[in-house]
């Protein structure tokens, strides 16, 4: 394993940091696209349902099959990194508009009469009051998608683009475990990290939660 | 409550940030010429098969060219050559190692021409085959074919020395090796066309690689598609059949290369170089990826410094 | 060539789309055989899943000792990339079925495990007093009172987690191995976008109509005084159902 290690560093080193990108930024834009998309489907609640069920749809097909299909619907090269990028942002959106909408709609409706009676009107009352208080939902939410895009990220080795998936692959036909175990549990390291950032985000951005006790 | 307002507008203009530059990144490949890209790089994009190999051989192309003071980028373990083809043509890659007689096969329409199996006779048929946009330098003297592989004690049941030999007997035979050997000419559609040889069943395993060997090993195959340059037919005890129609044609090992981004150094250094190349140094350095499971950049290191390409060569 | 197609330049065309081939339903590698394989492959992963989650699920929201292993295992086991988990049991353990119904248990646990503790976890106090003060035993208060209640919760995670193993037992094609996997796997080898699309279709089927059968199993085995189907009064806050939440609740917890 040391021999490994120190043999093929470079290339474990590159496949981490092109894993990290091919993850992070499909979340960021997944969240953010989802914000709206989760918003309508509170706003309208004829929307609420469909929604679910699409997003439910999306899940259902396998990555690897959208990662080869993408560039025929968005004109992109075959080994383009941009078809992991929007494949694991859809699948974040699916995940996180859901998220959205149920941590909206766990607000105290009073809370938000509150804000409305206080002045409010919806947009301010919307960033300012509801949102935040969703947050703690949206964020749980953003800890599964990120935990999950990690974990997709290395099916995309099966077209060449898969950050640490690389090394299951190399392993696998070298039929030597080392790269694999590797890959592996910088894999499993990567998503201990994302969590902790995201629960340190969290708790950051609502200090209310830390003080305010045990939900039931 | 500033703080919040803080959050969700720095969230927003992150977000909205990114997303222009991923919209950026992925609008090149959709504008009219993707060489405008790798201008501003202007780094040689090198690319392999998903197999090691291949990887092998690329690393060493990357090397020797870093050597001369080309600068390259690696993207390696791509896929079958179905994939790669795409992906030269497309500029996601410039330069790739290739096999003679398969890629002249692939590109071939209407198939291989009849007369044409020595190593002189494919190179020459497929510089007229390649699609414009492609072209291949000077081939390497080091060969590496598909073959039809068994372990010696079904070739000792079934008295097999050639693959004429199975054709009585493939109905009862199992074959594997990778997916697209399956549906290829120089697979069992040729297979069958050539020397009558229709198998029982395939089985999709992988490129050559450790789970087609197992298979054969285990008997879960009888017969497998593997490489001849693989060290796991020796330390088996593996017997190739032989081929006596030439279905697998002379497979040098040779660059192929987007014409666009070819120049005089570039084939220079590759020609040097593939004139040091051999089947058994091939073989040999290969043993050292698989068997000894050493780095593919190591060895391909080891390679070069172990036969020097020509100075004048070196430019 | 191939009496389906041929190839054109580089790119392989076929002359039907593959779905409709009707060749391609019957035979070896037909649809139907890898279809078969692919519910194998999954309906054992589940069973084997639920029979080692469940109990250990009833274990922890029951006597409440072990929680943290409820609600971080829903997400050590998201992070695990199966298809490196299912390669390293391959180098390890050779070819074969048992490697990919490893790693498929393995992906099935944690979503079991998290819901079957949060779905104990969110049964009203109130109604386990009561059935205790009705001299209910332990086990009969488990069995009788807290599962049932526990069902909606139960129910969204078995049907994420049946979601999940469709979509990824397609992996096992990568070993060399049956399933709908081998349609993207040998679709992409060979270049054929229409198979890969081919195979990503009848796995997104699969997986809507396994929920939609695991959905009719939930209306008919929860019990309607929890789902609130008939009291049309109660508007306003809902039971949580959808995985999303039985999950989110896990992980607030």
């Amino acid at each position: 394993m040391i021999d490994y290690l120190r043999g093929s560093s470079g290339v474990v080193l590159d496949a981490l940091a092109q894993h990290v990108v091919l993850a992070v930024v499909p979340l960021l834009i997944g969240a953010l696209l989802a914000l709206p998309v989760g918003y309508l489907g509170v706003r309208f609640p004829r929307l609420y349902q469909p929604l679910m069920g699409l997003s439910g749809i999306v899940y259902s097909i396998p990555s690897l099959a959208v990662f080869v299909t993408l560039p025929y619907l968005l004109g992109t090269r075959i080994l383009s990194p941009v078809n992991i990028v929007v494949a694991l942002a859809v699948y974040t959106l699916a995940l996180m508009a859901r998220t959205v909408a149920d941590g909206l709609r766990s607000v105290d409706p009073a809370l938000a009469e509150a804000a409305t009676a206080m002045g409010y009107r919806r947009t301010r009352r919307l960033l300012e009051v509801e949102l935040p208080l969703a947050l703690p939902v949206v964020l749980a939410g953003a800890r599964v998608a990120a935990v999950s895009n990690i974990s997709l990220v290395s099916v995309g080795a099966l077209i060449g683009v898969g950050g640490l998936g690389e090394l299951f692959t190399r392993g696998f036909q070298l039929d030597y475990a080392e790269p694999i175990v590797t890959g592996i549990v910088l894999t499993l390291l990567l998503a201990a990290v994302a969590d902790l950032l995201l629960v340190l985000l969290q708790r950051w951005a609502t200090p209310w939660t830390r003080t305010a006790g045990r939900k039931g | 409550m500033k703080r919040r307002t803080l959050l969700t507008t720095a969230l927003a203009a992150s977000g909205a940030g990114l997303t222009l530059a991923a919209c950026g990144a992925g609008e090149d490949p959709l504008a009219a010429d993707p060489s405008t890209e790798d201008a501003a790089t202007d780094a040689l994009v090198i690319g392999s098969a998903n197999f090691p190999e291949n990887e092998l051989l690329a690393e060493m192309y990357a090397q020797v060219l870093e050597a001369s003071g080309v600068e390259v980028e690696r993207n390696f373990g791509i896929g079958s050559r179905e994939i790669y083809l795409r992906a030269l043509q497309d500029g996601s890659i410039d330069l790739i190692p290739e096999y003679s007689g398969a890629l002249l096969a692939a590109v071939s329409e209407g198939g291989v021409p009849e007369d044409v199996s020595t190593p002189e006779e494919v190179y020459e048929a497929l510089e007229d085959a390649l699609p414009d946009g492609l072209t291949v330098l000077e081939q390497a003297e080091a060969q590496n074919k598909d073959s039809l592989t068994v372990t010696r004690a079904t070739a000792e049941q079934y008295g097999l020395t050639s693959i004429a030999d199975l054709a009585p007997v493939a109905g009862q035979l199992t074959a594997g090796g990778a997916p697209e050997f399956a549906e290829r000419y120089q697979g069992l559609v040729g297979l069958k066309e050539v020397y009558g040889v229709e198998f029982a069943g395939y089985r999709p395993l992988d490129v050559g690689g450790p789970l087609t060997v197992q298979a054969l090993l285990d008997g879960d195959v009888q017969v497998a598609n593997l490489f001849t340059t693989d060290s796991s037919i020796e330390t088996n005890d593996l017997v190739v059949l032989e081929d006596p129609e030439d279905l697998f044609l002379a497979e040098n090992v040779v660059p192929l290369i987007s014409a666009a981004r070819g120049n005089a150094q570039i084939a220079a250094v590759l020609n040097a170089f593939s004139e040091t190349l051999t089947t058994e140094k091939l073989t040999e350095y290969l043993a050292r990826v698989q068997v000894d499971k050493e780095s593919v950049a190591e060895v391909a290191s080891a390679y070069l410094e172990a036969n020097p390409i020509e100075p004048a060569a070196a430019g | 060539m191939d009496p389906h197609g041929r190839t054109e330049g580089l790119t392989r065309v076929e002359d039907t789309p593959y779905l409709l081939d009707p060749a391609r339903w019957s035979g070896p590698g037909s649809i139907p055989q890898l279809v078969l394989a692919h519910l194998g492959y999954t309906g054992l992963a589940l069973l084997a899943g639920v029979l080692i989650a469940f109990p250990l699920g009833l274990l922890i929201g029951h006597t409440g000792r072990g929680a943290w292993l409820a609600i971080n295992a829903g997400n050590a086991g998201r992070a695990l990339p199966t298809l490196g988990l299912l390669m390293l049991l391959v180098t390890l353990m050779g070819l074969g079925v048992l490697p990919v119904l490893i790693a498929l248990v393995v992906l099935v646990v944690p979503p079991i495990l998290t819901s079957t503790y949060a779905g104990l976890r969110s049964v009203d106090r109130a109604a386990v007093d009561a059935a205790r003060g009705m001299g209910m035993r332990p086990l009969q208060v488990l069995f009788g009172v807290e599962v049932p209640m526990a069902l909606p919760v139960l129910f969204s995670g078995l049907r994420a987690a049946a979601l999940q193993v469709v979509a990824t037992a397609t992996v096992a094609a990568a070993v060399g191995l049956g399933g709908l996997g081998r349609l993207l796997i040998d679709g992409l080898a060979v270049n054929d976008y229409g198979r890969v699309v081919a195979g990503a279709v009848v796995v997104a089927v699969l997986a809507i109509a396994l929920d939609v059968l695991l959905a009719l199993v939930q209306r008919a085995v929860v019990s309607p005084g929890l789902t609130g189907r008939r009291s049309r009064r109660t508007r306003g806050r809902r039971r949580p159902d959808t995985p999303a939440q039985s999950r989110l609740d896990a992980d607030l917890a």
